[in-house]
């Protein structure tokens, strides 16, 4: 049976992760390598780098960092940020990476996932969605959600799913950083909606916020940072609670 | 003991080859047939799509020198479907070492595809390491191989697949032992072992 899968997310700024303040047995808590291996020691399922470097001069060293992060780490992982055209992707998936993910960048211009799927099989090809509910509708946001667009959550993920995203990561702005739980109502939407996976992202505070995921918005794998950056929750811990809730993980 | 990567437009080569240097095993990546050829163990490593990925190899020769090797080789992921006679994918034909036939996942309401993620391993027959029964490992794969005679490891997902194949001196697995941690690490091993 496929298990639900755990995925903490890193935040990566100029090579270093940011956030990571409070993780425990690690020397360097903001060196992604060192983070992420311990993540992988603990169960994780799945990592998420997510570069937030301010320039793209400075997300030039994004490739070394990647290749460094897929020479010690033995479980897959993502990166994203600021990836907008196809040779921006090539040489992260040769440096290790296994998907990456984009976000405004095909808001911007859709054709991006049919250009990448094409050159790299949508596998790989992460479409990030932010949305928040704004008058019975979930709007789709850019630019780590500063920006509205006119698109819509279910609609725009339709799109991508067509266009050759491989997996949907759903990001509720409402929910993310309140830790009151996951978007659980357009999570089962999305799932009812589509043939492709789904992570749940935004408002994971207590073990009880994976279950509903799991089970009430059909999640195929949930995505945190804070809680897993601080301690709160441990991914043992997590992943023992999952199974005596019935819920299958690695 | 000499160990090849095929180097071909593979997506994973570098995951494989930080794997197998996380093991402190010593190989060479090479397209070169004299260098394949005289190696004690070849790896076949894959991430693509099949039917580019087989004029790649065939504007090479490398799908007939593939076909000829008589040492242990071991095909992951793409590389194991494009050991099998022939692949939905494009409709491509391959490599004909398995006469099988790679379907496609019909996605459905409880099935995504493309089957991503942790999956179970149920080993049928002994060159895996029986500490590998029941583990989960890696996999990314919306194509797959019926369960046949061949079959090594069964995982289920829609049905039941072949999560590994053997015949003669030809080895493989749909999943990414690379990214499957410590089980994966376990199923380079029982490769290089053999």
């Amino acid at each position: 049976m496929l298990t639900k899968r755990i995925i903490p997310c890193l935040d990566i700024k100029d090579g270093r992760t940011v956030k990571g303040v409070n993780f425990v047995n690690i020397r360097d808590a903001g060196d992604p390598v060192e983070l992420a291996s311990a993540y992988a020691r603990q169960g994780a399922d799945e990592l998420v780098f997510l570069d937030i470097s301010a320039t793209n001069e400075k997300r030039k060293t994004l490739a070394a960092l990647v290749k460094d992060i897929a020479r010690h780490i033995n479980i897959p992982f993502t990166v994203g940020g600021g990836i907008s055209s196809v040779d921006d992707v090539g040489p992260l998936l040769e440096a290790g990476a296994d998907k990456v993910s984009i976000n405004s960048s095909a808001v911007r211009r859709p054709e991006l996932l049919d250009e990448l799927a094409n050159a790299f099989g949508t596998q790989c090809i992460v479409l990030a969605i932010d949305a928040r509910k704004i008058n019975n509708q979930w709007v789709v946001h850019t630019h780590g959600g500063k920006t509205s667009t006119d698109k819509k959550l279910f609609s725009w993920a339709k799109e991508g799913q067509e266009r050759g995203a491989g997996e949907i990561l759903f990001t509720s702005m409402d929910h993310d950083g309140t830790k009151s739980g996951f978007a659980i109502d357009p999570l089962e939407k999305l799932h009812n909606f589509l043939s492709i996976p789904v992570i749940a992202s935004g408002g994971a505070g207590v073990m009880e916020h994976f279950t509903q995921a799991f089970v009430l918005g059909k999640a195929d794998a949930a995505l945190a940072a804070s809680i897993f950056h601080f301690g709160e929750i441990a991914i043992p811990d997590l992943k023992k609670y999952l199974l005596n809730q019935g819920i299958i993980t690695r | 003991m000499n160990i090849s990567v095929i180097r071909y437009n593979a997506g994973n080569i570098q995951s494989v080859s930080f794997a197998l240097e996380r093991l402190g095993v010593n190989f060479t990546i090479t397209d070169d047939p004299e260098t394949i050829r005289k190696s004690d163990k070849v790896l076949f490593p894959g991430v693509g799509e099949a039917s580019s990925t087989m004029k790649y190899l065939r504007e090479r020769k490398l799908d007939q020198l593939i076909r000829e090797l008589k040492q242990p080789v071991f095909g992951i992921c793409l590389g194991m479907q494009l050991l099998c006679r022939h692949s939905e994918e494009n409709n491509t034909e391959c490599l004909g070492i398995f006469d099988e036939e790679v379907k496609r996942f019909q996605a459905g309401p409880q099935f995504k595809v493309p089957h991503m993620g942790w999956n179970q391993l149920a080993l049928s027959n002994g060159w895996l390491d029986p500490a590998l029964d029941n583990q989960n490992v890696y996999f990314v794969h919306s194509y797959y191989v019926p369960v046949n005679p061949h079959t090594s490891a069964i995982t289920e997902y829609i049905v039941p697949f072949s999560a590994a194949l053997k015949k003669d001196n030809f080895y493989a697995v749909q999943f990414h032992p690379e990214k499957s941690a410590e089980a994966g690490e376990r199923v380079l091993k029982s490769f290089l072992n053999l």
